[in-house]
């Protein structure tokens, strides 16, 4: 591989436009390391708000890495460190008065394997309100309402609240985990291959149902899917090897993608 | 042999196919399995034996065994009766080489008070007839153990005099009994209950009368006027011991009053009181329905009756609810200690050696002997922890009271023994719960110790109980260390009771497994006391399994309501 074809310091493809939406997530020369191995190579990018921005590109190429530093998730592991900064509105997570809970209140997460607390729909809904503190029984019923209803649920589930969520098909489930991550109404929603565990009707639902958050939140999708990337989102970023590749919008990247990496990629010639 | 040699040539094709066969199996290279099923066969068949040898014995001390009554030849040639139950029957073992092999009955004579010995073995060639009389009676006494009789005739409290042939002999008779049993209850009550209090509030008054004296910050005035009260209270007491003694002397002389007299079988004529009869039977007289009535009133004396005659009579209440209230306080003392330090060695301590090597430790802890756990709780517990506390809050009681074996420090002992299997136990569980739900509380904006808290210990929780199980299922049979911190073979009382402060953690206790081996082998009568050991041996097993069968109940029910994520 030639170094100097990506050279990382320059974000590839055109910078947002000054009249389009807002940058939520400016990713500021970002290094990453697990130990001794670096993950994440210089990293420049600006995620719009309300836009859905997709991160593809191979298996370790570094997407969830990234995509797990915007909510710091990844301080739980021991000897990571990381380089550079990332901001979102303009504060650095990493400022010592940020609080980690806090920043996780703001940015909520879906994982890719659908992981509904062993309790009652009604409880791991309102679960982020409960650990704030939050207990008034109207609040929590409204929240869990609006919750369920924007993860497109509330028909399926509104007679059994109580049952436990594990009684639930597994699509349903995942898209319980996105009622849990919005109760707390966060600005961005961070998505972890949220179908990778989900047959292709649930799939849809999801797709669907990130359509219509996306009005609400910011949303940061990994996916290996890129029909999914391409259907859903935005703007899409391709990574390989710990460093991002080409960052554009998803028609320009998918028609004409700018790096023959991408290219080679997204025709499936290597993977 | 020969058919065997023939079969096969009978039939030339079959043995080839079976070869072939049996290749095969050996190819797939599992011929050894029933090794394994072997091993589970046998563990099986000790495990069941066991308790069938245990339930069956156990349940059978309570059954009416029939009554014998023997003609047999003495040694001097004289033809002799004696009537009891037989316990068992083995074979002689004569000095005399040359002498027929024969049996020997071991028989139980009862009428200790009068003939001595209450055993005989009896040699099965000396017996000249048998037969099972109807009008033999058998009775429970306060003390000399059973005595087996037929009755003469019954002098009543008022004086009259019933013979045996009297038609209302026999409920004359039940009914002074009746009435002797309400009496002793009577008699319990004053002398253990009232006069008990009594006694109480004195050593109460004793204190208070040393207090007094040694506080200097009081003028004499004071003083006086102190010690007068105390000694007004004290005289008020002791006139109130003196009515409770006259009532209970008085009882007492009732008791005597009644004589019951009988003959025994070899036709000696004795008296004894009713006040120290306890039940008569005739089980020779017995239909299945009586025996079975005197079968459950026998289980309800047994567990729910003191024991008397040191232990090998009546019931183990105290020592059944001895062993539940000490396992019950050493799960209270170890369920939070273990899980507290497992929480810490799995969630939040840094996984290096040294974490490593305590938890080689803790494992290593569990094989500990257990004696040495109780000599660790003799000298931390009760001398250390205890001696201080007395030191600071008792110094003015007259012997040891935390200072001594007692309840808390035996369920603090064994709590320590049982420590490890719970912490195992529980990093194991915490350890199984999945990174994903962890993940997502963190998400949610959860503080560590939320997670573990809301979302981890729950989940956990199954796996913690089946830790507390395992460390129940110890600490109830563990005897050993007990002996040194607070077991005792007779408690005058519960741990549990009505006087306040109502849990007497200070106070001595009685436990099945060690009344298990006082029985078998500390007491002075070890064969009458055989039927006891194997009754109080299943008692304790049900104990066990219940507790444990009740923890698992509730473990199912918790993995049903945290089931975790299915897939």
């Amino acid at each position: 591989m030639n170094e100097g074809t990506f050279s990382a310091s320059a974000v590839p493809g055109p910078p947002p436009e000054a009249s389009g939406p807002n940058t939520m997530i400016e990713v500021d020369h970002f290094h990453f390391y697990y130990g001794a191995k670096q993950a994440i190579f210089d990293i420049n990018m600006d995620i719009p708000e309300g836009q859905i921005t997709a991160f593809i590109g191979p298996s370790g190429c570094g997407k969830s890495t990234l995509l797990r530093n915007l909510n710091r998730m990844n301080d739980l592991i021991d000897g990571v460190r990381h380089e550079g900064d990332i901001r979102i509105d303009g504060t650095s997570l990493y400022d010592p008065s940020v609080e980690v809970i806090s920043l996780r209140k703001r940015v909520g997460m879906v994982f890719q394997k659908y992981n509904p607390f062993p309790k009652t729909i009604y409880e791991n809904v309102i679960f982020s309100l409960r650990v704030a503190g939050r207990n008034k029984k109207s609040e929590l019923d409204e929240v869990v309402e609006t919750s369920l209803r924007g993860a497109a649920l509330w028909d399926e589930v509104k007679d059994r609240l109580h049952d436990s969520a594990h009684g639930l098909s597994g699509g349903q489930q995942q898209r319980l985990c996105i009622a849990r991550a919005i109760a707390n109404r966060p600005q961005i929603l961070l998505m972890d291959e949220p179908c990778a565990a989900l047959d292709p009707i649930a799939t849809l639902k999801i797709e669907e149902l990130m359509l219509a958050l996306k009005e609400e939140f910011t949303i940061v999708i990994v996916t290996h899917n890129m029909q999914q990337a391409r259907r859903c989102s935005d703007r899409t970023a391709f990574m390989y090897m710990g460093r991002l590749i080409e960052y554009a919008d998803t028609m320009q990247l998918f028609e004409a993608p700018n790096e023959k990496q991408t290219e080679a990629y997204i025709t499936g010639r290597f993977s | 042999m020969e058919t065997l040699q023939k079969a096969p040539s009978a039939t030339q094709e079959p043995p080839v196919r079976s070869a072939a066969l049996s290749m095969r199996h050996s190819a797939i290279g599992e011929p050894k399995v029933w090794l394994t099923a072997l091993g589970l066969t046998l563990g099986i068949a000790m495990v069941v034996g066991l308790l069938l040898l245990i339930f069956c014995q156990g349940i059978s001390v309570f059954w009416p065994r029939p009554l014998l009554e023997l003609q047999m030849k003495g040694p001097d040639g004289k033809v002799e009766t004696v009537a009891g139950e037989v316990r068992k029957i083995q074979s002689h073992h004569s000095a005399d080489p040359n002498a027929k092999p024969s049996k020997e009955w071991l028989f139980y004579m009862g009428n200790k008070d009068a003939i001595g010995n209450a055993f005989r073995y009896i040699n099965e060639g000396d017996i000249v007839s048998q037969k099972r009389p109807e009008d033999l009676f058998i009775a429970e006494r306060m003390g000399y153990g059973n005595a087996i009789f037929r009755p003469v005739s019954l002098s009543t409290t008022n004086g009259k005099t019933i013979a045996a042939t009297d038609p209302a002999f026999r409920a004359t008779l039940d009914k002074a009994i009746l009435e002797a049993n309400t009496r002793r209850s009577q008699i319990q009550s004053i002398e253990r209950g009232k006069i008990g209090k009594i006694n109480t509030g004195i050593t109460k008054l004793g204190l208070d009368e040393k207090l007094v004296n040694k506080d200097s910050g009081l003028s004499q005035a004071d003083r006086d006027a102190r010690l007068k009260d105390i000694n007004a209270k004290r005289d008020a007491l002791k006139a109130d011991y003196q009515k409770l003694a006259t009532e209970a002397s008085a009882l007492r002389k009732e008791q005597d009053a009644a004589l019951l007299t009988w003959k025994l079988p070899n036709g000696m004529e004795r008296k004894q009181q009713v006040g120290e009869l306890i039940a008569i039977h005739q089980p020779n007289a017995m239909g299945s329905l009586g025996k079975l009535g005197w079968f459950l009133g026998n289980v309800w004396e047994f567990l729910t009756a003191e024991p008397r005659e040191s232990n090998t009579e009546g019931g183990i209440f105290p020592a059944i609810f001895g062993t539940f209230v000490m396992t019950l306080l050493m799960s209270l003392v170890v369920t939070p200690l273990g899980v507290i330090a497992a929480i810490y060695l799995r969630e939040y301590a840094k996984q290096g050696l040294l974490v490593r090597a305590v938890r080689i430790s803790v494992n290593n802890l569990a094989g500990v002997p257990s004696i040495v756990f109780g000599v660790f709780g003799l000298g931390f517990f009760v001398y250390m922890v205890g001696g201080t506390i007395d030191q600071l809050f008792f110094s003015n009681a007259n012997g040891p009271t935390f200072g001594t074996g007692g309840i808390l420090w035996a369920a603090a002992t064994l709590a320590l023994l049982t420590l490890p299997v719970v912490i195992v136990a529980s990093e194991e569980a915490l350890a199984s719960v999945p990174r994903g739900i962890r993940e997502a509380a963190l998400a949610c904006g959860a503080s560590k110790w939320q997670t573990i808290q809301r979302i981890v210990l729950p989940t956990a929780l199954p796996g913690i109980l089946t830790g507390v199980i395992l460390a129940m299922a110890r600490g109830a049979g563990e005897v050993a260390p007990l002996m040194l911190v607070g077991v005792v073979k007779l408690a005058p009382s519960l741990p549990l009771d009505t006087t306040a402060p109502f849990i007497h953690a200070d106070r001595k206790f009685m436990h099945l497994g060690f009344h298990i081996y006082d029985l078998g082998f500390q007491s002075p009568d070890s064969e009458a006391a055989k039927p006891m050991v194997f009754a109080t041996t299943l008692l304790l097993i049900v104990l066990v399994v219940t507790m444990n069968l009740a923890a698992m109940k509730l473990r199912n029910h918790l993995r049903k309501k945290y089931a975790a994520s299915t897939f």
